[in-house]
């Protein structure tokens, strides 16, 4: 009699761990999601709340549940420190039962949420950070870099401005992670287009005061003073450089600027500049519709990356539904194969390396005159399909990639 | 062309103008941390938060207002200090009595829902606030142009504090608040409103961060941040300079911000770390500062 209540008891448990693989099923029977970002600090109108707002309309679209399951959804600010991304990442996996993050701008908080999901075995999909070491020396089965990163800004950047007579570069770089990794690709860029690279000067991230660093490229006497920084970083230089009269003899690169700068700082201030974006809200009718609705939410027009987190969480809603399972290996494996199409993306497609190669867009910053309406701020000078615009798979320093 | 370690001689004039200009600026903010901690021995917290207000109102009262750079310079010290003020008779006082960590705390909290309000209401990628007419273009120098507005900040900051110094050092009135402030009992059986004396000397305090910030409105994006990220440098400015010594902290704003400007050319990774180095050298040499009172004021 024992042994036998013995035996189903253990037959019990065996089956109770089986099913909390979650191999078939939703584990936990609820998705979570959690957006992880910079709510308060440089990088919050780029991402923050906005992030929310759009991971929030992806699960709207699904009307809150996914196979009858419902939908949560978790945010927190990282504060842009590494360790807090990490341990709030943490925290989340094993405590919360969160099945997905997204977001996470800042790439030292990214890099370390990453190596977290990684341990843990869940699903991040970067959508805020763009160090390209996401999907080389730092990359692994679990984490997806999906809108942008620093190869596809700063080269697509760098090659337009080098065309246009910008040979010469100094560069004003943030020094983290990011800014080494902006520098370095757009570098790369310039000298394979016939340019070169006269120095660089390193600034802590959220510098008060930017008047140093630019009179040091003032005298090195570029053409063009690359901007390895983002968010606040990008908007100050930019300010400060007008003041001190620098545009006159050089020119300003922007390489990683998002809509919300450009609104922040003005048209008159940034008229010429060229972005080189992910998305543009005023493209087509799919995008406008999705930025209208966004700017209802939020009042005003989603940057790539907000666009960029709506994204992945429909994407990744969508994958669950069709594999009836949030597994993250499953799941990983099916948003590889899958062509991604929505209002953000257009003939996305995520490589084993964890990279989402898809369309990219250099755009030029309208002059005052031409712009006609609120956020009117850009014109499409071309398109570049995903395979042109990010690393290709052959250079790659993943360990994935390079060990088969 | 002559070189110091590398670096041309022009280039190393034109950053040390630049970190003149910033000196004047921590100078600036630092006079008022000080003189309310010097006075009232209350950690403010909130300085860097009404500098940070000062910037807002000024851009406010421009696009709401239709006031303009000159009389806001006027104007928004004044609204900043009878808010400030205000905060002091209805909430600070009460603190006056238990640890200095109760003020510190107070005031730090404070800072935080004033800068979350101002968050919430314009984002951080900041206020875009025109440099007045007057002080468009700049001066060639010959081994730098430098900005007109720069040179009028430098000025203004250098006058103020100047001012500041001589009504605190050598008027009646001044006399009357640095009483009140060391012997508040005593002064008060000689007649004089000792309760009012100190609520004046938070206001002139707060005011000086809200001036702060006028000037800073046409040189920085005015955004909520903006406090926040100088606040700690200049606490470390008042440490190094003397809690409560008014000149201390001129002299020791000025100093820092040239050595700052300094590092930002030999090894600008630096530039964030140095001044928090000085601090640490100089408090394990001389506890008080370098023109403070060796008596902890209590």
């Amino acid at each position: 009699m024992e042994r036998i209540a013995g035996m189903g008891s253990v037959a019990l448990l065996v089956a109770t761990l089986a099913s909390a693989q979650g191999k078939p099923g939703i584990s936990g029977d609820m998705v979570k999601i959690g957006v992880l970002t910079d709510m308060s600090g440089l990088y919050s109108d780029l991402s923050g709340p906005g992030s929310v707002v759009g991971a929030q309309m992806a699960i709207d679209e699904f009307g809150g549940k996914v196979l009858g399951k419902p939908i949560q959804m978790v945010s927190a600010d990282h504060q842009n420190k590494a360790d807090v991304a990490a341990d709030r990442a943490r925290e989340w996996f094993d405590r919360e039962g969160v099945d997905l993050i997204v977001d996470v701008p800042n790439s030292g908080a990214a890099i370390a949420v990453s190596k977290v999901a990684n341990e843990k075995h869940r699903v991040f999909i970067v959508t805020g950070a763009g160090s390209t070491r996401l999907t080389n020396e730092d990359c692994n089965p679990y984490t997806i870099h999906y809108t942008y990163d620093t190869y596809a800004t700063g080269r697509t950047t760098g090659q337009a401005v080098v065309r246009r007579g910008g040979t010469s570069w100094f560069f004003i770089t943030a020094d983290y992670a990011f800014g080494h990794s902006l520098r370095d690709d757009t570098a790369n860029a310039i000298k394979a287009a016939g340019g070169q690279v006269l120095g660089s000067v390193l600034h802590p991230l959220n510098a008060p005061d930017f008047s140093s660093y630019l009179l040091q490229a003032q005298a090195s006497n570029a053409k063009v003073i690359g901007m390895a920084n983002a968010g606040g970083d990008t908007i100050n230089t930019i300010k400060t450089a007008a003041e001190f009269g620098i545009n006159k003899k050089q020119t300003l690169a922007g390489l990683l600027v998002f809509i919300s700068d450009i609104h922040a700082l003005g048209l008159q201030a940034t008229q010429g500049m060229f972005v080189a974006s992910g998305f543009y809200w005023d493209m087509n009718d799919e995008t406008r519709k999705f930025a209208r609705a966004f700017q209802a939410k939020s009042g005003k027009m989603p940057t790539m990356v907000q666009a960029g987190t709506y994204s992945a969480t429909l994407q990744y809603l969508k994958a669950v539904q069709a594999l009836g399972t949030d597994d993250a290996d499953a799941v990983r494996k099916k948003l590889g194969e899958t062509s991604l199409n929505d209002a953000f993306v257009k003939n996305g497609q995520i490589r084993r390396d964890g990279r989402m190669v898809h369309d990219f867009y250099l755009f030029e910053v309208k002059a005052p005159s031409e712009s006609k309406y609120p956020w009117d701020y850009y014109k499409l000078l071309t398109t570049l399909p995903g395979e042109e615009a990010f690393q290709p798979l052959a250079q790659s320093r993943c360990p994935l990639v390079t060990s088969h | 062309m002559r070189e110091i370690l590398g670096v041309p001689l022009p280039a190393l004039l034109a950053q040390l103008v630049l970190g003149l200009v910033n000196g004047c600026f921590y100078a600036l903010l630092s006079l008022g941390l000080s003189i309310i901690f010097g006075m009232l021995n209350i950690i403010n917290f909130a300085h860097g938060a009404m500098y940070m207000m000062g910037a807002v109102l000024t851009w406010i009262a421009l696009n709401q207002f239709g006031v303009g750079y000159w009389g806001s310079l006027l104007l928004v010290p004044l609204v900043v200090g009878l808010a400030g003020v205000a905060i002091e008779r209805s909430m600070l006082r009460r603190l006056y009595g238990l640890d200095n960590l109760y003020g510190l705390l107070f005031t730090f909290g404070l800072a935080l829902i004033m800068e979350g309000l101002c968050r919430y209401r314009y984002g951080v990628s900041g206020l875009p606030y025109a440099i007045p007419e007057a002080f468009q273009g700049g001066l060639d120098l010959g081994f730098m142009y430098l900005p007109k507005y720069r040179a009028f900040v430098v000025c203004a900051s250098l006058g103020v504090c100047l001012g500041t110094w001589l009504v605190i050092e050598r008027t009646t009135l001044g006399a009357y608040l640095r009483a009140a402030t060391e012997n508040p009992r005593l002064v008060q059986a000689f007649g004089i409103n000792v309760p009012a004396m100190i609520t004046v000397t938070y206001g002139i305090g707060v005011g000086l961060a809200g001036l702060a910030g006028v000037l800073a409105a046409p040189a920085t994006q005015i955004s909520p941040l903006m406090g926040s990220n100088l606040i700690i440098v200049v606490f470390a400015v008042v440490v190094i300079g003397g809690m409560g010594s008014i000149l201390g902290s001129i002299v020791t704003g000025i100093g820092l911000g040239l050595i700052e400007g300094l590092t930002k050319v030999f090894y600008s990774q630096a530039s964030n770390t140095i001044i928090f180095l000085i601090m640490a050298l100089v408090l394990l040499v001389q506890p008080s500062g370098l023109f403070g009172r060796s008596e902890s004021a209590s």
